[in-house]
């Protein structure tokens, strides 16, 4: 079954991590018109972990989530609003909350091993008439066949597409590759594929044109990339390679261009690339949305960020275990205060 | 004293991790009857091992059965909607007192070293969750020193550990600690975490606790805790604070904007904790298992002793 591009905006969810979830309410009205008016399908809002993400472990927002998505679903003309859900951190009555405010479709995202915890979420989204993505965080640390197992999950209660996340932005594009082809090799043909990258290793762009080279239709991307880490895939390059590529995505490209450079870029307070810190979250499989806590970590503690990071790296932890950066920080210290 | 006889209901993990606490651990309670409903389970089948009269057919079978009328203290390990049920049955008993240790909440929530003594004469208790005992001593012990605005845990554990009637009911989970966060931890506003980590060879369960109080000595807070890790540690060994607890002034003039509250500033305290598993059903990894059927367990000798102890 062939399904149409679906280019889906990250810069307000993800791009969140880069300004530690500061974002005002007028900057995230005026980026999400003018994403719309540029005809993304898609423009996901919400704090960078998603509904109620605030906290003390993955930083405050400026704002609520529903401050940040009210009076948005009204004002668009074509994109669809979507929202992040991590089951452990918000619940399905803050699902429907959102739902009230006009959100149409949802990404219910678990660690690429732990799809059943995302059951009772799944569900109650498609009973609100939700479109909805099952989000496989972390995708590097499975292998193809059992990450495509965990998709199967996903669908059978009722995903209308399964992403394959690379968190870590670790995977190489061979990996993208067979990850695709695992789920589309399981897969009702109805269902459809996403991807999401981070460009740590600057694949961000070539892993997303292979996955859908392969397969997948849902694209996710970020303006000049704001998303955790070195980013995500840079939204208005992927389009202009799309193009030359000959497919026809929705989006005006120069608008994106501008919007990329004139609004975004300068937000981004500390300036989302890959250098050395970023650089190291792919290349030892860590979740981008570390990168920020563990800078401030090493400045508090005096320790090297790329060193907390490999640590954390070594120790397995996945996406949501922020409080264990104080811990290597702590036990770093400790070894060198030795 | 003649052991107060119990009954377990719901032979999964908890069930039956609990049920070998109480027969290998316990001067108080006799295990009498393990319930479940599933005949092929593994728990019904090492109760059965263990010298257990078993039901395999639910809260129905266990009222039919002839231990029944001796029995004084029901645990409930099934999950918050079975519960809903059984306790609508047993509560018809005015001899027989209820430990609910799944989220369903009808009862008082109950932490042992924190409100034990406030739910003497309570028919039904709840345990809240594995995470809120962990965590909720530690709010309650920086409540006891100055006023908590608001309390988050963060709760990690191995996948392993967490059963099929844990994973479908991760809402339950949050909502819950959430709301024993603010009751029995004193804090204005809570919140909980909780993270899944499927690393080989599985990790042993860590709990996090960050709160924001009005500003007061720090050494006082850090004394507070120090207790309480001890008060935890007389029924669950395998508790301890994992590193020293980190103090941070949040100033007035570079607030923090929490939901529910609106801007705060105070003393920010972070406490990092790790529970070790006796290692009675599952390995040591799960720490999440026996900090919760150890609460259960204390609460029902501690019961037993007091309210029982005339009759």
């Amino acid at each position: 079954m062939d399904h149409k591009l679906y280019i889906q905006d990250v810069t307000l969810r993800d791009g969140m991590h880069a300004i530690r979830h500061q974002y005002t309410k007028e900057q995230v009205q005026e980026i999400t018109l003018a994403l719309d008016k540029a005809k993304v399908d898609a423009i996901e809002i919400s704090h960078g972990d998603g509904l109620k993400g605030g906290s003390f472990n993955y930083g405050f927002g400026a704002h609520t989530d529903w401050e940040w998505l009210e009076g948005i679903a009204e004002k668009l003309t074509h994109a669809k609003l979507t929202t992040l859900l991590l089951p452990g951190i918000a619940t399905i009555e803050d699902l429907q909350r959102a739902r009230d405010l006009g959100v149409e479709s949802v990404r219910i995202a678990t660690h690429c091993t732990e799809a059943d915890i995302s059951q009772q979420h799944i569900e109650a989204a498609k009973k609100m008439g939700m479109d909805v993505g099952g989000f496989l965080m972390m995708a590097h640390m499975n292998e193809p066949k059992k990450l495509a197992e965990q998709a199967k999950l996903m669908e059978d209660y009722g995903a209308d597409c399964v992403y394959i996340t690379d968190s870590a932005g670790a995977l190489l594009m061979d990996g993208v590759i067979e990850r695709v082809k695992a789920y589309r090799d399981v897969l009702k043909p109805e269902t459809e594929v996403g991807i999401h990258c981070h460009h740590n290793l600057s694949l961000g762009v070539a892993n997303t044109v292979v996955a859908m080279q392969h397969g997948a239709n849902r694209l996710d991307a970020s303006l000049a990339g704001m998303g955790a880490g070195a980013g995500n895939a840079p939204l208005e390059v992927l389009i202009a390679v799309i193009k030359k590529m000959g497919k026809e995505p929705n989006c005006d490209l120069y608008q994106l261009m501008d919007i990329a450079d004139d609004m975004i870029r300068p937000l981004q307070s500390r300036p989302v690339r890959v250098d050395r810190e970023t650089l190291s979250l792919g290349y030892a499989g860590v979740y981008s949305s570390f990168l920020l806590h563990s800078e401030r970590a090493a400045e508090k503690y005096g320790l090297d960020t790329r060193s907390i990071l490999v640590e954390l790296g070594n120790r397995n932890m996945v996406g949501g275990q922020e409080d264990m950066i104080i811990d290597v920080a702590l036990d770093m210290l400790e070894k060198k205060e030795k | 004293m003649e052991k107060i006889k119990v009954a377990i209901i719901g032979s999964g993990n908890i069930g039956t991790d609990l049920m070998i606490k109480i027969l290998r651990t316990s001067d108080i309670l006799e295990m009498s009857v393990m319930v479940g409903i599933d005949p092929a389970s593994d728990g019904l089948a090492r109760a059965k091992r263990m010298g257990v009269a078993t039901c395999a057919t639910g809260i129905s079978g266990l009222i039919e059965m002839p231990e029944w009328n001796d029995i004084k203290l029901v645990f409930d390990a099934t999950s918050a909607k079975a519960h809903i049920f059984n306790n609508s049955i047993i509560e018809k008993y005015e001899d027989k007192r209820i430990i609910d240790l799944t989220p369903a909440a009808i009862g008082p929530f109950l932490v042992p070293p924190v409100n034990f003594e406030d739910n003497i004469n309570v028919k039904n208790v709840n345990m809240v969750t594995c995470g809120g005992q962990a965590t909720i001593p530690i709010v309650a012990a920086v409540s006891k020193i100055a006023k908590v605005h608001y309390g988050e845990i963060v709760a990690s554990i191995a996948s392993k550990s967490a059963g099929p009637g844990t994973r479908a009911n991760i809402d339950e989970f949050t909502v819950t600690t959430s709301q024993a966060i603010e009751k029995v931890g004193g804090a204005d506003k809570g919140k909980a975490i909780i993270v899944l980590n499927p690393a080989e060879p599985p990790m042993v369960m860590r709990d996090t606790v960050f709160t924001l109080s009005e500003n007061v000595d720090p050494e006082l807070i850090r004394a507070s805790i120090h207790e309480m890790v001890d008060e935890v540690k007389k029924y669950v060994p395998g508790y301890s604070l994992h590193q020293a607890v980190q103090f941070e002034e949040i100033p007035e003039d570079k607030p923090v904007f929490i939901e529910g509250l609106g801007l705060r500033h105070g003393l920010k305290t972070t406490v990092l904790l790790q529970v070790v598993g006796a290692g009675h059903y599952l390995p040591e990894y799960a720490g999440n298992l026996d900090i919760m059927t150890s609460a259960a367990l204390a609460t029902g000798e501690k019961l037993s002793k007091l309210a029982f102890a005339n009759s």
